[in-house]
């Protein structure tokens, strides 16, 4: 018997049952149609994530001092000079002494994030201004009280006006603001928007502290990245002998650790969704063992004039494939108009199609077809025909 | 055409043994026309199983044109019922789901014909039994003759040696009955080989020759006096 035949057999059967046949087909629908809705939405948080991460600079290293020893520290000036040595991997330092504060000016004030830097961490952090300017050196070394401000803090006490050249009372002090932080995160309160960055030197003197215990430092590449974390750990633990005292961690460290992170969340969703493909399975071999039995008679007298074995259980199994290719190309449909309307219009994520796991999917579908449907198709091609032909 | 010798069919109930077959010994030529005839519980179904090769017998052997049947196993069986013996059976046993020209492509089908062949031995087939308008149609939109006819445009269309009739008219009303007898005394006519099992003494007759059996034993095989 001809592929094609068998084929065009097993089409007149199923179109013999619609309805019984779409029941069937819903599960593989639905499970199909789960695993990449579910995929897309894992892989779109991914994607969110790591745009938000990798836009902050993969040779971008943080240095975090931990341990409060008073007789042991690294400050600004050792970094400079430690980089000045290793210009090769190290491209730049900033210190950032962060601490929260009252800001006014006139009658409002808001309590944000006061940062004291080096006109480095523009360029370590990727930072720009929208207007003004950023800190300079100048302001640095000369202690000038001037303040970038972010759009949080302009759009709050100066009520969405140009602030530039306006006063502004940091902890009491006055500065002048002379840039604009450009938005990153819609001017939202706590986010990257709601600070306030001064020159490192006013900063210590505001907080009444001169111990730094944050630096930014950026490679010179991302390829220097690891040997620049390598060569700063061996610096830091020299100063402190002990590596417990400060904390090094890369950009790149924390997208793979996420990276690994938002995998296994991927896995686990589409393994949920793929339960759902299993329990289709499952009814796929329901409906065809109840299927058998109703089809003896039609067994029997198709193995009196010759079917053999193999005949039987490739009619029944192409059966099998039939209902469960179809239902995994409606899954695939179906899945894919989630993601482009439901998912698409919500936007919480971005829509993202995985090709791999469409496929997956589908070819998971049709496997199904197979595996549960060949114990019916090889009780069917086993009956014996003269019970067969017997069965009322 | 068909050599039994010494054949034996006994099935294990429980404890007891039943000896459906006991010691068959046959020979049919080629062109004959013979019915068996006995009454229910005779062997007579067992007999036609086996002559029919959709079951093996105990011990014993049988040589169906010219090849030993009765050690094969069941692909091989079905291989042989697919080549050598046409089946008219008392209920017609047609697909319901299937046309009737569908249904008498089947045989081919599984013998592997292509497809275009298939349907133009198929449609050659129902028109030697008068069905040309009927061939499109479902076995649930004709009448039991015709579903009949169409069972035996089934059992033709692969050429086989030795056509099988068990109990062909049993389903149909007298009219209807003797127009199928009819087709199978043609059928003879043109040199078919034809083996009726019946449990009815009229029809028994209506064949060249008759073998009665009771009890899983010949005892009577005769030519029939006209």
């Amino acid at each position: 018997m001809k592929f094609l035949q068998a084929y065009r057999m097993a089409i007149k059967a199923i179109l013999a049952n619609k309805g019984r046949s779409f029941l069937t087909m819903l599960g593989v629908i639905i499970g199909v149609a789960s695993v990449i809705v579910a995929v897309a939405f894992a892989q779109g948080s991914t994607a969110s994530v790591t745009s938000s991460l990798s836009s902050l600079g993969t040779n971008l290293i943080n240095i975090s001092i931990t341990g409060r020893d008073s007789n042991r520290n690294v400050s600004y000036a050792d970094l400079v000079k430690f980089q000045q040595e290793n210009s090769s991997i190290i491209e730049s330092v900033a210190p950032q002494a962060g601490s929260s504060g009252v800001v006014k000016s006139g009658n409002k004030s808001r309590t944000t994030s006061i940062l004291g830097t080096t006109p480095e961490y523009a360029d370590i952090n990727s930072i720009t201004v929208q207007s003004g300017r950023f800190l300079l050196q100048f302001d640095v070394d000369y202690n000038q009280r001037v303040a970038v401000v972010g759009t949080a803090v302009v759009n709050d006490i100066f009520n969405r006006a140009n602030p530039i050249g306006k006063t502004i009372k940091i902890m009491g002090q006055q500065f002048k603001v002379v840039g604009v932080l450009t938005e990153t995160a819609n001017g939202q309160d706590s986010s990257n928007d709601d600070r306030i960055l001064i020159p490192i030197n006013v900063a210590a003197k505001l907080s009444k502290s001169a111990v730094i215990r944050n630096f930014s430092v950026k490679a010179t590449s991302a390829d220097t990245v690891n040997s620049a974390v390598d060569a700063l750990n061996t610096f830091l633990t020299k100063i402190y002998s002990s590596s417990k005292a400060f904390r090094v961690t890369n950009m790149a460290q924390v997208l793979s650790t996420l990276n690994s992170i938002t995998g296994v969340m991927t896995m686990v969703l589409a393994g949920i969704a793929a339960i759902s493909l299993v329990v289709g399975g499952i009814g796929i071999m329901n409906i065809m063992l109840v299927s058998v039995t109703e089809r003896t008679r039609e067994i029997g007298i198709r193995k009196a004039i010759g079917a053999k074995k193999r005949n039987i259980l490739v009619q029944f199994l192409i059966e099998a494939l039939v209902v469960t290719g179809i239902g995994g190309i409606m899954g695939v449909l179906i899945g894919v108009g989630i993601i482009k309307f439901v998912l698409g219009g919500l936007k919480l994520v971005p829509v993202v199609y995985s090709v791999k796991w469409i496929i997956l999917s589908f070819g998971i579908s049709l496997a199904t077809g197979v595996i549960f449907g060949i114990y019916p198709a090889n009780k069917a091609a086993n009956l014996n025909p003269i019970d067969a032909l017997m069965y009322e | 055409m068909i050599d039994i010798s010494n054949m034996y069919k006994i099935y294990k109930m429980g404890e007891n043994e039943v000896t459906a077959l006991n010691n068959i010994n046959l020979h049919i030529g080629a062109h004959e026309f013979v019915s068996i005839v006995g009454p229910s519980g005779s062997g007579k179904s067992t007999l036609m199983n086996m002559l029919g090769c959709l079951d093996v017998p105990t011990s014993g052997t049988y040589i169906l044109d010219g090849q030993e049947v009765s050690k094969l196993n069941d692909d091989m069986l079905a291989e042989i019922r697919n080549n050598k013996i046409g089946f008219i059976f008392q209920r017609f046993n047609l697909l319901q789901k299937l046309s009737a020209l569908e249904n008498v492509e089947l045989p081919l089908i599984y013998q592997g014909v292509g497809s275009r062949e298939a349907r133009e031995r198929a449609i050659e087939s129902l028109e030697d039994l008068g069905l040309e308008d009927r061939m499109h149609h479902r076995p649930s939109e004709l009448s039991g003759g015709q579903q009949q006819r169409v069972a035996i445009a089934r059992a033709l269309v692969t050429k086989p040696p030795v056509i099988l009739a068990d109990e062909p008219t049993g389903a149909l009303d007298s009219k209807t009955g003797k127009e199928v007898m009819g087709i199978l005394k043609n059928l003879h006519s043109k040199g078919n080989t034809i083996i009726l099992i019946t449990h009815d003494n009229s029809l028994a007759i209506q064949a060249k020759r008759m073998i009665r059996i009771s009890d899983g034993q010949i005892t009577e095989d005769k030519e029939v006096a006209k």
